[in-house]
């Protein structure tokens, strides 16, 4: 099954293509904002706290956070993340935490295994904290025995 | 038809309807959700069920029901469609309210969504013409020709939409009682024979309702 290109596969390879502007070339510049999605919102809490790992931890979460236009990795930016996973519901305060972004706009957080919900594995994760315009994303996972998912983010701002 | 042949037949439409039923409440991914997003989620395999009793009811092909009875568990079978299908989704509504705003303008991230929302406007719209039918006075075989096409759409839709999602039903039952639903379907309108009626008349023969 991990073999096997799937249709999902190519489609959130484009979808991610897309969201994160990597057709853009090397300067980058006008590089678009990722718009946010509307099901990401779903079981929002705002200010989840900076945590360590979510749970138990088994699985990763990880991103990157851009400035729109010139692509300039954003340091320090807060992400907040949730799941519906091994450990607990969506909704549940436990299934909620947040990281920073590192020197190189990245970030990466463990949490628990995440599990189908709502039809499809997906995560959650919300840039609100007000220097740039808030972005939920919702990303899928390809398959429910993935152990990592990514998300990026390309802010503009507020 | 042998009683043995008739026991048969009604023994693997209970079993096709049961084991994804009892399958999907044994699932895993059960934990952790609330009440009204299981409910949500079983009033779908219903529906995926009852689409199989639907064609069966509609050809009278379920032994030991007798013409008239057969269509009139048609017309039972179908308002329990529709309200299984209302149940499904204002159960997804209050889990979660952007997703199925999502789902409904066929903005979804999730390429499932969009086959549910076919199969279910299609489905009310088979409902609404079969309630209407008198009083829309069209001609008895376009009725049935367009409430016919309208369910192959739910059927079809329906299935892609089942088999795309990973819920709680296990996938070798899931996949089972689809192909099962194609089958049955795809006999009933055989047997009906909606398309053949025209070309009998013009050669003169006459047609007899069963």
């Amino acid at each position: 099954m991990t073999s096997l290109i799937t249709r999902r596969t190519i489609l959130a390879g484009a979808a991610a293509t897309a969201a994160t502007g990597l057709t853009v070339p090397a300067r980058a510049a006008g590089l678009a904002p990722t718009p946010t999605m509307r099901g990401g919102a779903n079981n929002y809490l705002p200010n989840a706290p900076i945590v360590e790992r979510i749970g138990a931890g088994g699985f990763w979460m990880t991103g990157t956070v851009r400035r729109a236009g010139d692509g300039a990795p954003l340091a320090g930016q807060r992400i907040q993340i949730w799941a519906h996973t091994t450990e607990g519901h969506e909704r549940e305060p436990e299934s909620h935490g947040a990281t920073l972004t590192d020197a190189n706009g990245e970030f990466r957080l463990e949490m628990p295994q995440i599990v189908p919900a709502f039809g499809q594995a997906h995560g959650h994760l919300a840039y609100d904290s007000g220097d740039f315009k808030t972005v939920f994303l919702r990303p899928l996972m390809d398959s429910p025995s993935d152990t990592t998912l990514a998300a990026h983010f390309v802010l503009e701002a507020a | 038809m042998p009683r043995l042949k008739s026991v048969l037949i009604w023994l693997a439409v209970l079993a096709a309807v049961s084991v994804p039923l009892v399958a999907a409440a044994g699932s895993p991914l059960l934990a952790w959700r609330q009440p009204i997003y299981i409910i949500s989620g079983f009033a779908g395999i219903a529906a995926l069920a009852l689409l199989l009793l639907q064609p069966l009811l509609a050809a009278g092909l379920l032994p030991g029901l007798a013409p008239l009875a057969s269509k009139r568990w048609h017309r039972i079978c179908g308002l329990g469609l529709v309200l299984a299908v209302v149940t499904h989704v204002a159960g997804l509504w209050i889990t979660s309210p952007p997703d199925v705003i999502d789902a409904l303008t066929f903005t979804s991230p999730t390429p499932f969504s969009a086959w549910g929302v076919i199969a279910m406007w299609t489905v009310f719209a088979a409902a609404l013409l079969a309630v209407f039918r008198r009083r829309l006075r069209i001609k008895v075989t376009t009725w049935r020709r367009v409430h016919v096409l309208l369910a192959v759409v739910t059927v079809v839709g329906t299935v892609v939409h089942a088999l795309l999602i990973e819920g709680t039903m296990e996938t070798f039952t899931k996949i089972a009682l689809c192909i099962i639903v194609i089958a049955v379907t795809a006999r009933a309108i055989f047997d009906l024979r909606l398309w053949q009626l025209a070309r009998r008349k013009k050669r003169g023969r006459t047609w007899r309702p069963q």
